[in-house]
């Protein structure tokens, strides 16, 4: 595959061509069908985020390497607002737009490693990384 | 993209298509309330076979379709949850908690002509 690929989110068409990169991505990288499911679900709802929260953002999707193992990353970076309280954005439940928030504690649950880093006023860059089984 | 919606006798038939947008599930709620109430509908299949991802949006529009549908006295049944899809569901913490499922459409056709004892 090519070394990375960018998906742009504008909206909500955007999240659609995400998340089926994603799973193009997750099976040339030789993921279980099962897996790339995951990974897909995981990239819509970091998707949805981007669009809910700070309207436009880009999505890198891009095969890893780690200690004999292969994966895959993503990486959803946004300009927006920033989150408050990570914290509190990662406790299952919290929710400030609307009856199912930002779905980041699921997303954990979905990806292996978990990474991120939000600055109010700067934007949110959310790391995801699952390993091939 | 459009969603078809099939009359099957009392009932509708709603095929999911994969790459639904938001946008597109929510043309989908309107059309199939709209529809229970032109048709009369006992009640509601909406067939997500096809669908390669349910992620928190199109889950709660599920849920709010079968709310809106039970408030005008029919019912919905959601058909063709893929495992792959389920389990990422469960992972997500997603629910359809009040929303009958079945296997597939034929299921749903089973338990529904049950139900209202009826023969399409």
């Amino acid at each position: 595959m090519v070394g990375e690929i960018r998906v742009a989110i504008n909206s909500d068409q955007d999240i659609v061509s995400a998340r089926q990169k994603g799973r193009v991505v997750a099976n040339e990288l030789g993921f279980s069908s099962g897996d790339a499911t995951l990974i897909a679900t995981a990239i819509s709802e970091l998707a949805r985020n981007i669009v809910s929260y700070a309207r436009k953002g880009l999505i890198t999707i891009k095969k890893v390497n780690g200690h004999n193992r292969e994966g895959i990353a993503v990486i959803a970076a946004d300009e927006g607002p920033g989150i408050p309280d990570i914290r509190q954005a990662l406790r299952d439940g919290f929710s400030t737009s609307g009856s199912l928030g930002l779905g980041l504690p699921g997303v954990r649950r979905l990806m292996d490693e978990f990474e991120i880093t939000s600055q109010l006023g700067k934007g949110t860059t959310v790391a995801v990384k699952k390993w091939r089984q | 993209m459009e969603v078809p919606i099939l009359k099957q006798g009392a009932f509708l038939i709603a095929t999911f298509q994969a790459a639904l947008s938001d946008a597109d599930l929510n043309q989908l709620r309107m059309g199939l309330v709209q529809q229970v109430v032109k048709f009369r509908s006992r009640a509601v299949i909406v067939d997500v076979t096809a669908m390669d991802v349910m992620d928190s949006f199109a889950s709660r529009t599920l849920r709010e379709i079968a709310h809106m549908i039970r408030l005008r006295g029919a019912e919905t049944v959601i058909v063709g949850i893929q495992p792959e899809v389920a389990f990422a569901m469960v992972q997500l913490g997603l629910t359809l908690e009040g929303v009958a499922t079945a296997l597939d459409l034929e299921e749903g056709l089973a338990y529904l002509n049950e139900k209202f004892k009826v023969t399409n």
